[in-house]
């Protein structure tokens, strides 16, 4: 009987561990590729690690092509988004959650029901309403909207707000306090960890969108990073070590950003996926 | 009096996702539907044409139309099943009790989900190179014959599936989620009546899951039908249309040909798939979804 358990344990893990490979393979191969030269990233059978080490993969690929401007572009509309949608999202989140007006539940309810509507369908006329607004190489339309709260973000606020028990702010309205300053001083320092896994996806959200600004800016100086590395290698598609230290430098802000913040991106997970 | 206040701070709360829900999605929504009724390139001004994009779909005029509903349906009916089964079998390994380090494999099937997509298909066009892939390279010292992948029109759309599992992680997680939900004197008391590990799983597990197994199969059909960013950067549509995905199909078509009017019933039709498919995921899921509350 324990024999058999060893066994079966031991397929578990192998399986597991085959599965974290698969997860991590590529990426490392990623990294390994920006470090090569160009001959020996063409050699067969292919090296794992690179020798020598070349680290003016990195300068060349950052200096061929704008990126300094591109993270400048990126950080500014992520930023702006990132407050837009903590402020817009959570105080609508609070009168779903916490007040009483005719209407909320079914618009609640179509608010949920936009999640499911393809962007595609929106993004035409959308795209000519920005076009009539004059605001088409602007970054405008991709950061306005997140002005006025994501359904997701306010689906999973509201979800969090509903668990904060009610006597405290009824016990602060008995004392005189109006709906800004519960919100203010009582909802919103309870509900930290919420807000920081909307901050957390907001910010993945903007960084790593690619069809708002491929259909929105025209103009090379406004490019994002993700536009960046496209047009990168439309230039440099044959120089495979350039192309993956791009990349790499594409992707390492983000990964700072969720192991620092890992925790609270499995419990926003969880929550979508579970309290529905 | 008292109540009339109340409603008013309540909507001016909610106001900033009101005016989001018009101006994002009812106005453009209502927008479409219209201009899909039109003749509407980027030079002229929208004319009425009735049914015109539709038929010219429908009766062929269009050939691209059944080619990329036939390469998202392809994609689709692989991806979603594939990637179900295998989300649940990873969450159901890592939920072992014996399992250490459970956090860490946590974070590293999680960690391809936050790779920007545009990055993430650079990876992969490497990974995928037929001459000097890694892919390849592991078939050939295994003696294998190696593969085309996004070269062929037979391997594209697999080879696509194949890397949308790279990004299972959010899945995994939230099925692991629910499996740690599960309550565990139902197991106990199995065990007392002699049920087996695949008796449990058969008469616990499953229906437990079933609700999950739901959200996680309408939230993965509504993310397949909507393929982009591979489809643009990776294979443009080709081999010979061959990835013709549908929502790169309606890009080309508003973007780079600058038919509005056509490309906008093009959504519309992609829309009511989804409504169809969700709504008959809805009916059927009530002779399967076992829900605790209803008992």
């Amino acid at each position: 009987m324990k024999r058999k358990n060893a066994a079966g344990q031991i397929a578990v893990y192998t399986i597991l561990i085959i599965g974290a490979c698969f997860c991590l393979l590529p990426l490392f191969w990623l990294v390994r590729s920006s470090f090569m030269t160009s001959m020996q990233i063409f050699e067969m059978p292919p090296v794992w690690i690179p020798v020598p080490f070349k680290l003016s993969n990195y300068t060349e690929a950052l200096t061929t092509v704008d990126f300094a401007r591109f993270f400048r572009n990126t950080a500014f509309i992520t930023v702006s988004c990132l407050i837009g949608a903590l402020i817009s999202s959570s105080v609508s989140a609070y009168s779903y959650a916490r007040l009483q007006w005719p209407g909320r539940r079914l618009i609640f309810a179509l608010l949920l029901a936009s999640m499911m509507l393809p962007g595609a369908v929106t993004l035409i006329p959308t795209f000519i309403g920005w076009k009539l607004a004059g605001l088409i190489n602007t970054y405008y339309p991709l950061i306005l909207p997140a002005w006025f709260g994501s359904a997701f973000d306010i689906f999973l606020l509201r979800q969090f707000y509903s668990t904060i028990p009610r006597d405290l702010d009824e016990a602060a309205y008995v004392d005189g306090a109006g709906h800004l300053t519960i919100y203010w001083k009582i909802i919103v320092p309870l509900s930290k960890p919420a807000l920081i896994v909307i901050g957390l996806f907001s910010f993945m959200g903007s960084w790593n969108d690619f069809m708002g600004p491929l259909v929105y800016l025209n103009e090379e100086s406004k490019y994002t990073v993700a536009l960046g590395l496209q047009m990168f290698q439309s230039l440099h598609s044959a120089q495979w070590n350039l192309l993956m230290a791009a990349s790499t430098v594409v992707i390492t802000p983000v990964i700072i950003v969720f192991f620092i913040g890992q925790r609270y991106f499995i419990e926003g997970i969880t929550l979508t996926g579970l309290k529905g | 009096m008292i109540g009339k206040h109340r409603a008013i701070v309540g909507i001016l709360f909610a106001l900033p996702s009101i005016l989001g829900l018009l101006l994002f999605t009812a106005l453009p929504m209502l927008s479409s539907f219209v201009l899909s009724f039109t003749d509407y390139r980027t030079v002229n001004t929208p004319k009425f044409i009735g049914f015109g994009n539709y038929t010219r779909l429908f009766d062929g005029t269009d050939p691209y139309f059944y080619k990329s509903l036939w390469v998202t349906f392809k994609y689709v009916i692989l991806r979603v099943p594939i990637g179900l089964a295998m989300s649940f079998l990873v969450a159901l390994l890592l939920n072992q009790d014996f399992i250490k380090g459970k956090s860490i494999f946590r974070t590293i099937f999680y960690l391809p989900v936050i790779v920007p997509a545009v990055a993430a298909s650079m990876i992969w066009i490497w990974l995928f190179s037929p001459d000097l892939g890694l892919l390849n390279s592991f078939l050939e010292a295994l003696h294998l014959p190696t593969i085309l992948w996004l070269d062929s029109e037979a391997t594209v759309i697999p080879s696509i599936v194949f890397m949308s599992l790279w990004g299972i992680g959010s899945t995994v997680i939230i099925f692991l989620a629910g499996l740690q939900g599960v309550p565990r004197s139902l197991y106990e008391a199995a065990t007392v009546d002699g049920a087996g590990v695949f008796r449990k799983f058969r008469a616990i597990t499953i229906p437990m899951m079933t609700p999950i197994i739901f959200f996680n199969l309408i939230m993965g059909s509504i993310g397949a039908f909507q393929v982009f960013t591979e489809a643009l950067i990776m294979t443009q549509g080709g081999p010979n249309n061959a990835s013709l995905f549908y929502n790169y199909y309606i890009y080309r078509e508003a973007f780079q040909f600058g038919e509005m009017g056509h490309a906008s019933a093009i959504a519309w039709i992609l829309f009511i798939i989804i409504l169809i498919i969700t709504g008959i995921f809805f009916k059927t899921s009530k002779s399967w979804v076992f829900y605790e509350s209803e008992v």
